[in-house]
C-alpha cells in the first residue's frame, strides 16, 4: 500500500492504472493520478481546525490570503457527507479517534478520486458510524470510484465487497468472487487454517472481588458516578460506543487522570494517584493508544519489556545479561514474533507490539489487567492468540477488564458484560447469554432492554 | 551496543584538526598551551555534562551563563565577608542545585516549557548579580585566608590541571548514572516518550526534576572553577553565552534536542572539540572576531555530516530488508 502511495518504491513488478504502466516516485504523483489513501494510522494535524486539515496543501485563496469562509463552507458540506456532526472550526485535537477517522475519509473524498484505498477505516468506529461509512462507500461505488477496502472486520468485508483478495505474509493468498465470500472461506485464506469464532471457554470460576470502583467520577463526566467490580479470574467485557467514557474510566483507575471516589483492591481501600501507584498495587493497563503511550516505538523490544520492572530485574546498576534473560522470557511467554529482543519495536506488526505490551505486565504478576481495545488493528491470527492468552490469565485468577468496541470480541470473551453510555454504566449482562442486540440497546442508552434476571448495577 | 558513528565522526574531525594545526604551528604541543586548554576543557566539560542530562530529557537550560555570574559574585562576596571557604563553597553548590530544582518544579509541576523557564532564569540571575554588585567587578585578590582554596582549584595534579581531573571524576560518575544505572534508563525513556514512560509506572516528574538539579549542581561546580580561573568577575559579562557552549557541545556530541539521545563520551568529545577550535583560532592568529564564525562552521559541518551518514546507513538498512 505504501508503494501505491509513492512512499516506498517497489523492488520489482509494475503498477497498471487504467491499463497504463505508471510509476509513483513520490506521494504527490500518486495523488495526481487520483489515488486516495486513508491510512489506518491517523495523519492529521491536531493543532489545526477540521477545515484547515481538509484543505491542507490546497487552501482556497483570496489574493495572498486564505479564504477561510470558503474553507468553512466547503468543509461543512464534506462533513455532512461523511456524517460528522462538528463545526469545521473545531480543532482536530479535540476530536475522538473515530471522528478523526471520518475527517481523514472526508479529506480523501474532497479531492478528485479514481481509486480510494481505505485501510481499516472502521477499526475505531462504532457500529453506527461504520454503517454510515459503508453506505457512503456504496454511494461512491455507484459514482464509479474503485474502492480497495482493507479490513479485518469480516462482516463488513462480506457486506460490501464485490471481490475479496487475501494477503498473507506479503503474498497473494487467494481471491474470492462475491458469491463465495463467507467468513470461513476468508479466514481460511488469511490464516491458512481454520480459526474458531466460537466462545472462548473459561476453566475456572470467579473468585472474590479483585478491584472495586465505588462512585468514581472522571474529569470528562464529573456528574456521573460509576460503580464497578472486577472479580478474580473473570473477564469483564466493557462495551459501549466510542466516547462513552470507558477509556476515561480505565485511565482514571490506572492513575493517569485524577478522579473522585473510592477504589479498593482485594477489599482494602486504596488510592491510585499515578500509574506508578497502580503498578505497585498490581493494577496494569494496556492502553488504547498503543503506539503513543503503550510503547516507545523507537526503542527496542527489550527496552520496552524491561522498562516498568527495571528495579526488580537489577539491583542498583543495570545488568545487560539479566535484562536479556528477562526480555527473552517475556518474548517467549507471549509468543512475540521478533528477529531479536534488540529489534526496534516500531518495526513489528501491531499484533506483536500488543503482545509486548501484555507480556510486559504478565512478567509483573498482575492482579487486575485492564486491556483497552486489545486487538485493534491486529490480524486474525494474532487476535486468536491474544484471546487465548487473556483467557489463560483469567483462569490463573487474574481479573481482566476488557474494553472493546468489537462486538464479536465482547461476545466471545466476556464472562460478564458491562455496557457504558455517556459516562454511566447503562447495564450489565451475563456473558454467556448476552446478545449483540441487547448490548447495542444498552450502548445507545436504552436501559429497558437490560436482561432483568442479571440485574442492573446502576440505579 | 551499536557502534556510535556520531562520536567516531567527531573524533576524526578532532584528530585531523589537532594534527593539521600542530604541523602548522608546533606551539600546540607546548606545555603551557596544553595546560591551559586542558583547564578550559575541564571547566566547560563539567557543566556541559549537566546540560547533556537536561537535553536528554528533551529540555534545555539557558540560564547556565547567568548562573555563573550570580554564583561567582556570590562566592566572591561571601569570601570577602570572611565566611569560611568550605561553607561558602557549600552554599554555592547548594545554590546551584536549588536553582535547578526550581527549574525542574516549574517544568514538571507547572507544565511550563523548559526554554521559557530557563530563559527567565537567564535574565533574572544576571539582573540579580548586577544589582547585588552594583555592577562592580568582584574578585578574589590575593585570596588572603583561603590561599589553599585558590591553589587547589587553579593548580595541577602531576601536571594535569585540577579542573580536568575533576572533569574525569564527574564524567565517570555521569557515565555510571546515565549508562549503567536505572535512573539513566528512566532518563532516556522519559526523553524518548514521556507519556509512555509514565504509563510504564515511571515517576517522570521526579526523573526530570533530578536532571535539572544535577545540571544546576554541575553548573555551580563549573562556576567556582571559572570564577577562580578568571579571578575577576564582572556581573554584566561573566559567563555570557556559556550555556550555548554547553548546548553546542552536547549537540556536536550526538545529543538530540528532541530528547532521548546522547552519551557522556559524545559530550566530552564535543566540549574538547570546541575548546580546541578556540585555541587554534588563537594560535593560528586567525582574527579573534572570527572565533564564533569558525565554531559555527565546525558545528554545522559536524551535524550535517552526521545527518548525511545516518541517511546513508538507513538506506543500506532498508535495501537489505
Amino acid at each position: 500500500m505504501k508503494i501505491i502511495a509513492g512512499v516506498y518504491q517497489p523492488d520489482e513488478g509494475q503498477i497498471l492504472l487504467n491499463g497504463k504502466n505508471v510509476s509513483f516516485p513520490n506521494p504527490g504523483s500518486s495523488l495526481d493520478s487520483g489515488i486516495r489513501i486513508v491510512f489506518q494510522e491517523l495523519t492529521g494535524l491536531e493543532n489545526l481546525s477540521i477545515g484547515a486539515n481538509l484543505f491542507l496543501g490546497r487552501e482556497p485563496r483570496k489574493g495572498f490570503l486564505i479564504d477561510s469562509k470558503k474553507i468553512n463552507q466547503e468543509s461543512e458540506k464534506i462533513l455532512t457527507k461523511v456524517g460528522l456532526n462538528r463545526s469545521a472550526q473545531t480543532l482536530l485535537g479535540e476530536l475522538s479517534l473515530a471522528e478523526r477517522q471520518l475527517v481523514e475519509i472526508g479529506r480523501a473524498l474532497s479531492m478528485k478520486v479514481q481509486v480510494l484505498i481505505l485501510d481499516e477505516p472502521t477499526s475505531s468506529l462504532t457500529l453506527e458510524e461504520s454503517n454510515r461509512l459503508l453506505t457512503l462507500i456504496q454511494e461512491l461505488k455507484s459514482e464509479g470510484v474503485s474502492i480497495v477496502y482493507i479490513s479485518h472486520r469480516l462482516d463488513e468485508v462480506q457486506a460490501i465487497s464485490d471481490r475479496v483478495v487475501a494477503l498473507r505474509d506479503g503474498k497473494n493468498a487467494g481471491e474470492l468472487a462475491k458469491e463465495a465470500i463467507t467468513h470461513e472461506a476468508m479466514i481460511k485464506m488469511m490464516v491458512g487454517r481454520e480459526v474458531d469464532t466460537s466462545r472462548i471457554q473459561r476453566n475456572a470460576k470467579s473468585g472474590p472481588k479483585a478491584l472495586e470502583l465505588i462512585n468514581i467520577s472522571t474529569e470528562r463526566f464529573p456528574d456521573c458516578k460509576v460503580n464497578l467490580t472486577i472479580k478474580q479470574g473473570e473477564i469483564l467485557g466493557m462495551a459501549g460506543l466510542v466516547g462513552a467514557g470507558r477509556t476515561e474510566l480505565a485511565r482514571a483507575t490506572f492513575g493517569v487522570d485524577p478522579c473522585t471516589g473510592d477504589i479498593s483492591i482485594d477489599g482494602k481501600q486504596t488510592q491510585l494517584r499515578s500509574p506508578h501507584d497502580a503498578i505497585q498495587k498490581g493494577i496494569f493497563l494496556a492502553p488504547e493508544d498503543r503506539r503513543n503511550v503503550g510503547l516507545t516505538l523507537t526503542s527496542t523490544v527489550s527496552d520496552n519489556l524491561t522498562l516498568p520492572n527495571l528495579k526488580t530485574i537489577n539491583k542498583w546498576l543495570t545488568h545487560r545479561s539479566k535484562e536479556e534473560e528477562y526480555a527473552n522470557e517475556g518474548v517467549t511467554k507471549m509468543g512475540v514474533k521478533t528477529a531479536s529482543i534488540d529489534t526496534i519495536i516500531g518495526t513489528l506488526s501491531g499484533g506483536n507490539q500488543q503482545k509486548v505490551v501484555l507480556s510486559r505486565w504478565l512478567m509483573m504478576n498482575p492482579k487486575v489487567l485492564i486491556v483497552d481495545e486489545p486487538t485493534r488493528g491486529i490480524d486474525v491470527g494474532a487476535k486468536a492468540e491474544i484471546y487465548h492468552q487473556l483467557r489463560t490469565l483469567a483462569d490463573q485468577g487474574i481479573g481482566i477488564w476488557m474494553i472493546s468496541s468489537d462486538m464479536e470480541e465482547i461476545l466471545r470473551m466476556s464472562d460478564r458484560v458491562v455496557v457504558m453510555h455517556e459516562g454511566k454504566i447503562s447495564g450489565e449482562l451475563d456473558g454467556e447469554s448476552a446478545t449483540e442486540e441487547q448490548i447495542m440497546a444498552l450502548a445507545v442508552g436504552n436501559t429497558n432492554a437490560t436482561n432483568q434476571q442479571n440485574g442492573v448495577s446502576q440505579s | 551496543m551499536k557502534p556510535r558513528s556520531k562520536e567516531l565522526g567527531i573524533l576524526v574531525i578532532l584528530i585531523l584538526l589537532v594534527v593539521a594545526s600542530a604541523l602548522k604551528n608546533p606551539n600546540v604541543y607546548s606545555g603551557a598551551n596544553l595546560q591551559n586548554t586542558g583547564r578550559l576543557i575541564g571547566i566547560y566539560g563539567i557543566f556541559s555534562l549537566g546540560m547533556g542530562l537536561v537535553i536528554i530529557t528533551g529540555g534545555i537550560d539557558l540560564s547556565v551563563g547567568s548562573l555563573f555570574a550570580l554564583l561567582g559574585v556570590g562566592l566572591a562576596m561571601m569570601l570577602e565577608k570572611g565566611i569560611h571557604p568550605v561553607l561558602a563553597l557549600s552554599i554555592t553548590m547548594a545554590g546551584g542545585a536549588l536553582v535547578g530544582w526550581t527549574h525542574g518544579l516549574l517544568v514538571t509541576r507547572m507544565k511550563l516549557q523548559p526554554f521559557v523557564v530557563t530563559l527567565c532564569g537567564l535574565l533574572l540571575y544576571r539582573g540579580v548579580a548586577r544589582t547585588i554588585t552594583e555592577d562592580a567587578t568582584k574578585g578574589f585578590g590575593d585570596a588572603t585566608g583561603f590561599e589553599w582554596l585558590k591553589a587547589a582549584v587553579t593548580g595541577s595534579v602531576i601536571g594535569v590541571p585540577v579542573p580536568l581531573v575533576l572533569l574525569v571524576g564527574f564524567a565517570i560518575v555521569t557515565y555510571v548514572l546515565l549508562h549503567k544505572s536505572i535512573y539513566g534508563r528512566y532518563l532516556f525513556a522519559v526523553g524518548k516518550n514521556e507519556e509512555a514512560a509514565r504509563y510504564a509506572g515511571i515517576n517522570t516528574r521526579s526523573v526530570i526534576t533530578w536532571a535539572y538539579i544535577l545540571c544546576g549542581f554541575f553548573a555551580a561546580v563549573s562556576a567556582i572553577l571559572l570564577a577562580f580561573y578568571t579571578n575577576s568577575i564582572a556581573a554584566s559579562t561573566h559567563g555570557n553565552f556559556y550555556e550555548l557552549y554547553a548546548v553546542a557541545a552536547a549537540v556536536l556530541g550526538g545529543c538530540s534536542l528532541r530528547g532521548g539521545e546522547g552519551t557522556v563520551f559524545g559530550i566530552l568529545l564535543g566540549t574538547t572539540l570546541l575548546q580546541v577550535i578556540r585555541n587554534l583560532v588563537n594560535l593560528l592568529r586567525i582574527p579573534s572576531q572570527l572565533e564564533f564564525a569558525v565554531m559555527a562552521i565546525v558545528i554545522l559541518i559536524g551535524v550535517l555530516a552526521d545527518t548525511l551518514l545516518q541517511r546513508k546507513s538507513n538506506k543500506v538498512k532498508t535495501t537489505k530488508v
